[in-house]
């Protein structure tokens, strides 16, 4: 076991440095036989080595849809039809992942190796009928040239730092041997066994009871320090936010809609569906059996997409001679950041 | 483990015994017995055999017994391996069904080895590349596969390959081996002969485990587990052999134990129309003539057959899946 490394974050956003992954602009559409759904639609972030970018936003948003776009793991009929995913390489210039072949080797080399993901599930993101150790081994050895003994001291090892005790006798068990605690800790040592520069988390500890979920966030937090590590985590548990990210972008069907250093987001947000979600958050100094606030009108069918700001019928600040007929662009407000709205100028 | 095999041979054991109760006193519900349709048998060829000579007959046969005497005797054969006399064909039971059996369970076992072959790649293709050409083919001539009865397939398929290839299909023999011994032509001579039947008995089973798998596979395809192989970095068609085609061929394995009694039972017409040489259509022959023995001893190998056979394809879904936990362990 490695010690952990002393806390040197770089903060890249400081020094200048360009971004580890920059998203532009992507648009993922399922072409279903009843209509064409735009699950992702011009959503674009960026992240930075070493730190987290959380991703938030109401069932439906596109939130685990753009994850998976970056990595082209979308299932049928899903197509990726707009956008680039830009990967740096050390030194080199960067790679657009949207330009490699959907499953050639290059994107699989990307994926589980540079680029990892956790799942929400737990329970069923594992094969049923194989052994932990053997998944394990099978990620390290496509990114690795171990042999099978090296891969599985490795796997036993990595199962021992995110915390499973007894690692060497739980690599030959099957998952509904374990916990959904158990389980997502195993999850993450597969992810992180290859030592990704990126992780991406799609809700990871949704589906875990609140003291699991404090303790895999730490185990998150700890490894992304000693690896030095990227996350992409995403959730739509705005608590949970405030606790891991460093840059929060704010997702409203298939689109960001803001973005901007955590702190920011929390005091002062500037969309005003930032601030409806923020508002819709339950506090420990509300008054017993106050109505708990909470965001007007009905999430729209994807299929229905307002024109316009697809927020306005929601929007306590419409303005009707506008929000319904043009879409805003995301625009800068303060030194970083960002909310497409067009109370902040009408470019 | 080795408690779970004991007793699983005990309930099998058990089950056989129950089986050849119930085949005995089903076989003798109808009224009569062998002596009456030899009778009725002799009285069309215009003899005519007295009440004092049928009841010489019934003795003989030992007929003129109680039933449960009859079924005690039968079962004291049984344990010395001997099935009884079959008055039909006025041969030990033994001899009547011996090649037979051994043929019907080679064709089995090849109809099995085919349904696989085929069914499996098949309903993989037909899942992942779904509402594709080949989806919408293979759906369609699996349907087809269904609907069509198996004699008529017989038929067609004796008619063509006599025309078209001049092979004579009927039996599973050419001439000069029915009844040579066995020798390395007469088992090619079998299996050139096997080829048509194999493909009608499997045609449906065929077309319907392309549906299971097809089905199964679909369900599976959007597992996470999946997206978790795929978000690994492995490549599309070694993720999906490892893990969904996995889990989808449960039920092929499932199908495998009553492959067998199918072939006996529910393939007697196509059987008869090929001529083949398995116990189907001496089954048939027995139950008309009321030859109980005969009778009664083929459905006895037949439940025993089926007993193991399903033992088998739990043990290898024991082994296919290891959440199927063995009973009590």
């Amino acid at each position: 076991m490695q010690s952990p490394e002393p806390e040197t974050v770089v903060t890249d956003e400081d020094t200048g440095t360009r971004p580890l992954l920059s998203v532009e602009d992507l648009q993922t559409y399922f072409f279903t036989d009843e209509g064409t759904i735009k699950a992702v639609d011009g959503a674009s972030f960026d992240v930075y080595s070493g730190r987290t970018l959380g991703i938030v936003g109401e069932s439906g948003c596109g939130k685990s849809i753009t994850a998976k776009s970056i990595l082209q793991i979308i299932d049928n009929p899903g197509r990726i039809v707009g956008g680039q995913v830009k990967l740096s390489s050390n030194g080199d210039a960067s790679k657009n992942l949207l330009e490699m072949e959907p499953n050639g080797e290059e994107i699989r080399s990307i994926r589980g190796g540079e680029i990892s993901m956790i799942f929400q599930e737990p329970m069923t993101s594992f094969s049923p009928i194989h052994t932990f150790g053997n998944q394990i081994i099978e990620a390290i050895r496509l990114h690795s040239p171990l042999d099978k003994e090296e891969a599985h001291g490795l796997a036993v090892d990595w199962l021992r730092r995110v915390g499973i005790p007894s690692p060497e006798q739980r690599m030959s068990e099957y998952p509904y041997q374990f916990s959904g605690g158990q389980r997502q800790r195993a999850m993450i040592a597969m992810a992180l066994c290859t030592e990704p520069r990126i992780l991406i988390a799609d809700e990871p500890t949704t589906a875990l009871d609140v003291t699991t979920q404090a303790q895999i966030l730490d185990i998150l937090q700890t490894l992304q320090k000693q690896n030095d590590m990227s996350i992409i985590f995403i959730t739509h548990d705005l608590g949970v936010i405030a606790e891991v990210a460093d840059v929060v972008a704010v997702m409203y069907l298939g689109k960001v809609v803001e973005i901007g250093p955590v702190e920011s987001i929390f005091s002062s947000p500037k969309h005003p569906y930032t601030k409806a979600l923020l508002s819709s958050m339950p506090t420990i100094d509300a008054a017993p059996r106050e109505r708990m606030p909470s965001i007007t009108g009905a999430i729209p069918h994807p299929q229905n997409r307002p024109s316009g700001c697809s927020f306005h019928p929601r929007c306590p600040s419409y303005m009707s001679d506008i929000c319904g007929l043009r879409e805003p662009d995301l625009v800068s407000i303060g030194t970083d950041q960002q909310a497409s709205c067009f109370l902040y100028g009408r470019n | 483990m080795l408690g779970y095999l004991i007793r699983r041979l005990f309930y099998a054991v058990l089950a056989v015994w129950a089986v050849s109760i119930i085949s005995f006193f089903i076989i003798n519900l109808p009224p009569g017995d062998y002596v009456t349709s030899y009778i009725a048998q002799l009285a069309i060829q215009g003899n005519i055999i007295g009440a004092e000579e049928a009841e010489s007959l019934r003795e003989y046969y030992g007929l003129d017994q109680p039933s449960y005497v009859q079924y005690l005797k039968w079962m004291n054969q049984i344990r010395q391996g001997n099935l009884g006399f079959s008055f039909e064909f006025g041969l030990p039971v033994n001899d009547v069904i011996g090649e037979r059996l051994v043929l019907t369970m080679i064709l089995a076992a090849a109809t099995i080895v085919f349904i696989w072959i085929v069914a499996i790649p098949i309903g993989i293709l037909s899942a992942v590349r779904q509402y594709s050409i080949w989806d919408h083919t293979f759906t369609f001539f699996g349907f087809v596969g269904l609907a069509v009865p198996d004699f008529m397939l017989a038929l067609i398929m004796m008619y063509f390959s006599f025309v078209l290839f001049d092979f004579s299909v009927g039996g599973l023999f050419s001439p000069e081996y029915v009844t040579a011994s066995w020798s390395l032509g007469r088992g090619f001579d079998l299996a050139q002969h096997m080829i048509i039947p194999i493909i009608i008995l499997g045609t449906a089973g065929t077309a319907s485990l392309i549906r299971i798998t097809r089905a199964n596979l679909l369900d599976e395809l959007r597992k996470p587990y999946v997206a978790t192989a795929r978000a690994k970095g492995l490549s599309e068609w070694r993720l999906i052999l490892k893990y969904p085609v996995r889990m989808a061929l449960n039920p092929a394995i499932s199908m495998t134990a009553y492959i067998l009694p199918f072939l006996v039972s529910g393939s007697i017409v196509v059987s008869v129309v090929l001529g083949l040489p398995t116990v189907g259509p001496i089954l048939l022959k027995a139950l008309v003539a009321q030859d109980m023995f005969l009778a009664g001893g083929i459905i006895l190998l037949i439940g025993w057959m089926t007993v193991v056979g399903t033992f088998l394809s739990d043990l290898l879904l024991v082994w296919a899946d290891p959440r199927v936990k063995f009973e009590g362990r």
